[in-house]
């Protein structure tokens, strides 16, 4: 088999571009930023709600909370992966009662992440609504579960691999496929 | 990063990663305590088995709290109610729990090497919380982390380790521990309280605790048990007190950030005055939380512990 | 009935016997030695029973000068038929049972119980030792006189010390008239109490008490002492330390009549092997450090230590599967002391097989007064075919009927293929007859 050579899905401008229209359609699509907060799921995910959250305020002149999800404890997977993850930290400094939570990750794919956080964000009180923020949807759902924010569509096999860099964690703007 | 071995028998065998490992799991755990709800779901429909055969509020709550943290199922077994009082054997009452399929079984006993010997009978992870005079590993790492919380680090610090030395499995498993994470020990407490080549462990012994005060950054202050008075291991309550008893006037000389550390419960007044015990320096009540998120990382983090690993 | 052993390689320590002769055998009796052509015609005739031991090890019958057969008393246990079939086993043909029994052998009746059950179901020579305190409690002297008509051949209250040195002292005395060996168990109760393991930095680390070294050697001093004051004849049972090997070889130097044994395991094993708290290392006198080992290998070699033994100890599984503390003390080891002073000691070179075989055999013989112990004429045809070559992993199989040993899995060499007791052949190949 020919090893298929990284392939760029997106660069940096593409991402920086993408993130502010995401940003624009969450205004939009929340009608303003009253009771908004942003999470991100650790750890480009909380990368990625920051920024979101920087453009949303650049465009509103207001401040939205970020917070940081951890979703290692609620994985359902934790007898059977060969290398425990580190459990990282989750801070989530404010009250999710009644708010307008959007749900940030950088890949959406099996969608068992997003069934570990909406567990756990419920444990932390009762939104008015979630909704789902993804750069890369690269398909192949094993949940019913889909994003109201998509970066990119963009369609793989089992067999590949989608790494998103972020400059904050990686040095580097870009998602490429492997 | 994970344990090597599906067990936690004692300080002595992990190696410095894996306490490391520990510590930093424990972390996160500790600030789910901040949360309304404290529960996460990683141990779910898995069954912990407290079986204690010597009685001890403190430790058994704590082990149970930490395994309802993490949704696990919790059962009880003391001495008092199970066959253990019928005189059924260590080896029959493990494979009874073997039978039963519990996943972890969390063991008190007031006889060294009882938790060796459930660990090699059944493929449950065995955690000690306590046996004999040998060993007490999540007290030693509650210690350790609470210390590693206060201090940022552990290595280079200045530890005393203070009373019944011999009778202590809090001490091993402090020594071991600490050793490994490169902090100095030294042992103080009576000549008859300190058993045999402890040094060959990496301590210095010393009788006199105002000798080494002032360069202190830790001490953790043991119970006296008062029936040791009686084997005639020290003459009288009043003498300890007024050689290794910690009081004010004694820290006089120490640093101002001292932790003063007890593994409880105290007998105020004999090894630690009421008010070093209540004082700033303390970091007594701070032990007891700090000991249910070191038991919940022990426990998550033996869940997924090679099960092939060697038994011991 | 005729036996001739061909061809095997004589080792008798005693008659100072060190090479390659036939052996016959007529009527239970040893009746010539020497090479195949001095046999004259009608010596060996087409019934003579021929066993043939080219490349293997001929020596007298070996004597284990200390066993526990638990009959009476513990039968679930051992039983002397048991018993001395793990001895034949083992290579042994004389065995010297302790008095720790329920009850305890500290009278007439018990020492004929035990020569009346052993003549029915033992295949083995039995010789009991009896008690020196009546119930071995330490403070009434037992009816050792009486005993010593009835059969026994030493006097111990072995498992226990007698505490109290006038006691001590009084059966020295007294045992002196019958020229009876007084065996004793040497630990200093006060400093021993609830110890289970050697005192050190093995028993500190693993949380079990500890039993100095000197609970030991204070003891063997103490009596040294008496045997010095009394003139009594005295028998250190399992010595284990440094110390106590010097306090012996200084004593023997000033010509105070004591002897000493050591085991097996206390060569073998050491407090190391406890971590794990398996308790088939549990063991009293407890298993001492690498420098104790050391100081046992000379004490054997200068001989200083003038017998091994093996201790023979049985416990039943469900009594030794239980916490260290919980568990008694002691192993089994008749069916592994041949293999283990093999390997350890001569395969090591510590001793010779000429010095080995005589702390089997001359030694304990004339420490006990026994006619037993040498190849020669005339003498009981007892003997021991050991090859010095067989390699085997020991396994879960004992002939005992208790299976407390902590050398099962371990790889020995040289093991007893052979045991000849009064001329009948009770163990061949390996196996039991």
């Amino acid at each position: 088999m020919i090893s298929r050579k990284k392939k760029a899905i997106m660069d940096a401008n593409e991402i920086s571009w993408t993130i502010k229209r995401m940003a624009h359609e969450i205004v939009e699509k929340s009608y303003g930023t009253e009771d908004l907060v942003i999470v991100g799921i650790q750890t480009r995910g909380v990368h990625l709600a920051k920024r979101i959250a920087r453009e949303i305020e650049s465009i509103e002149k207001k401040e939205v909370p970020v917070g940081a999800l951890d979703i290692t404890l609620y994985r359902d997977d934790v007898d059977s992966i060969a290398h425990q993850p580190l459990v990282k930290e989750t801070r989530i400094p404010f009250d999710i009662t009644d708010k307008k939570v959007v749900l940030v990750d950088d890949v959406l794919f099996a969608g068992r992440t997003v069934r570990a956080a909406l567990d756990e964000l419920i444990d932390f009180g009762r939104p008015k609504v979630i909704k789902l923020a993804v750069l890369i949807d690269r398909g192949l759902r094993e949940l019913p579960i889909q994003p109201d924010f998509v970066g990119k569509i963009y369609p793989t096999s089992k067999k590949e691999l989608v790494c998103v860099n972020l400059k904050e964690e990686d040095g580097e703007d870009s998602v490429v496929l492997k | 990063m994970r344990l090597k071995n599906k067990d936690l028998l004692g300080l002595e065998y992990l190696d410095r990663e894996e306490i490391n490992l520990i510590l930093e799991t424990a972390k996160p755990f500790k600030e789910l305590f901040t949360r309304s709800v404290k529960k996460v779901p990683p141990l779910r429909g898995k069954t912990v088995v407290l079986l204690f055969y010597e009685p001890s509020t403190r430790t058994r709550t704590s082990f149970e709290l930490a395994a309802k943290r993490l949704s696990a199922d919790v059962l009880n077994i003391s001495a008092s109610t199970s066959s253990v009082a019928k005189g059924e054997s260590l080896i029959d009452t493990a494979k009874t729990l073997e039978a039963m399929k519990a996943d972890f079984v969390v063991i008190r006993h007031s006889m060294a090497g009882a938790p060796q010997i459930l660990a090699r009978t059944i493929s449950a992870s065995i955690v000690n919380a306590g046996d004999g005079t040998h060993e007490h590993p999540t007290q030693g790492l509650l210690d350790m982390f609470t210390i590693w919380e206060k201090k940022g680090r552990l290595s280079g610090l200045k530890v005393a380790i203070v009373g019944d030395i011999l009778h202590s499995r809090v001490a091993r498993s402090n020594i071991w521990g600490l050793n490994k994470m490169g902090a100095k020990v030294y042992v103080v407490g009576p000549a008859t309280l300190i058993p045999p080549r402890i040094e060959q462990m990496g301590v210095k012994i010393f009788y006199d605790l105002d000798e080494i005060i002032d360069e202190l950054d830790v001490i953790n202050i043991l119970r006296i048990q008062m029936e040791r008075q009686k084997e005639n291991l020290f003459p009288s309550l009043r003498e300890y007190n007024e050689i290794f008893g910690v009081t004010d006037e004694r820290l006089k000389r120490a640093k101002k950030d001292l932790l003063v550390m007890h593994p409880g419960p105290m007998n105020r007044g004999i090894e630690i005055s009421s008010s070093v015990a209540e004082g700033s320096r303390s970091v007594i009540t701070e032990q007891v939380t700090n000991g249910i998120a070191v038991r919940m990382a022990v426990l998550y983090l033996l869940a997924g512990g090679d099960k092939r690993g060697m038994k011991r | 009935m005729k036996l001739v052993i061909r061809n095997g390689r004589a080792v008798d320590p005693k008659n100072k016997i060190d090479k390659k002769v036939d052996i016959l055998i007529e009527d239970g009796k040893i009746v010539k030695i020497g090479e195949s052509p001095k046999f004259r015609p009608g010596d060996v005739t087409r019934s003579t029973i021929t066993i043939d031991a080219t490349g293997k090890v001929v020596t007298p019958g070996l004597i284990d000068m200390h066993t526990h057969l638990r009959e009476p008393g513990r039968e679930d246990e051992e039983t002397i038929a048991s018993g001395t079939r793990a001895a034949a086993q083992g290579g042994f043909t004389s065995i010297c049972c302790m008095p720790n029994t329920q009850p305890v052998v500290d009278s007439v009746s018990g020492v004929k119980f035990i020569l009346t059950t052993a003549s029915q179901e033992g295949i083995v020579n039995v010789y009991p030792v009896g008690s020196i305190t009546k119930g071995r409690k330490g403070e009434e002297l037992a009816e050792i006189g009486k005993m010593r008509i009835a059969g026994i051949v030493g006097i111990s209250d072995d498992g226990k010390p007698v505490m109290n040195a006038q006691i001590m002292r009084r059966a020295l005395e007294y045992a002196k008239m019958f020229n009876l060996p007084v065996i004793s168990h040497c630990e200093d109760l006060n400093l021993s109490t609830g110890g289970v393991m050697n005192e050190g930095f093995t028993s500190t680390v693993l949380g079990l008490k500890g039993i100095p070294r000197q609970a030991e050697e204070i003891m063997v001093a103490r009596d040294i002492a008496l045997a010095e004051l009394t003139g009594g004849k005295l028998h250190l049972a399992h010595i284990t330390t440094r110390g106590s090997v010097e306090l012996v070889r200084q004593a023997k130097k000033k010509r105070i009549k004591v002897t000493c044994e050591t085991a097996p395991h206390y060569f073998s094993l050491s407090e190391e092997d406890v971590r794990g708290y398996d308790t088939n290392t549990k063991i009293n006198p407890p298993l001492r450090t690498k420098d104790d080992i050391e100081a046992l290998c000379e004490g054997l070699a200068d001989g200083t230590i003038d017998c091994i033994v093996s201790d023979h100890a049985p416990h039943l599984d469900v009594e030794k599967d239980l916490e260290y503390n919980m568990a008694p003390f002691g192993i089994i080891g008749l069916e592994t002391m041949v293999p283990l002073i093999i390997t350890n000691l001569v395969g090591k070179k510590i001793l010779n097989l000429n010095q080995a075989i005589a702390k089997m055999t001359v030694n304990p013989a004339n420490i006990l007064g026994l006619e037993k112990g040498a190849l020669s004429i005339g003498s009981d045809a007892d003997l021991t075919i050991i090859d010095l070559n067989l390699k085997k992993k020991i396994d879960n199989e004992f002939s005992s009927q208790s299976k407390n040993s902590p050398f099962i899995g371990m790889e020995l060499k040289g093991f007893p293929v052979a045991t000849i007791v009064g001329g009948k052949m009770v163990m061949e190949d390996g196996k039991l007859v």
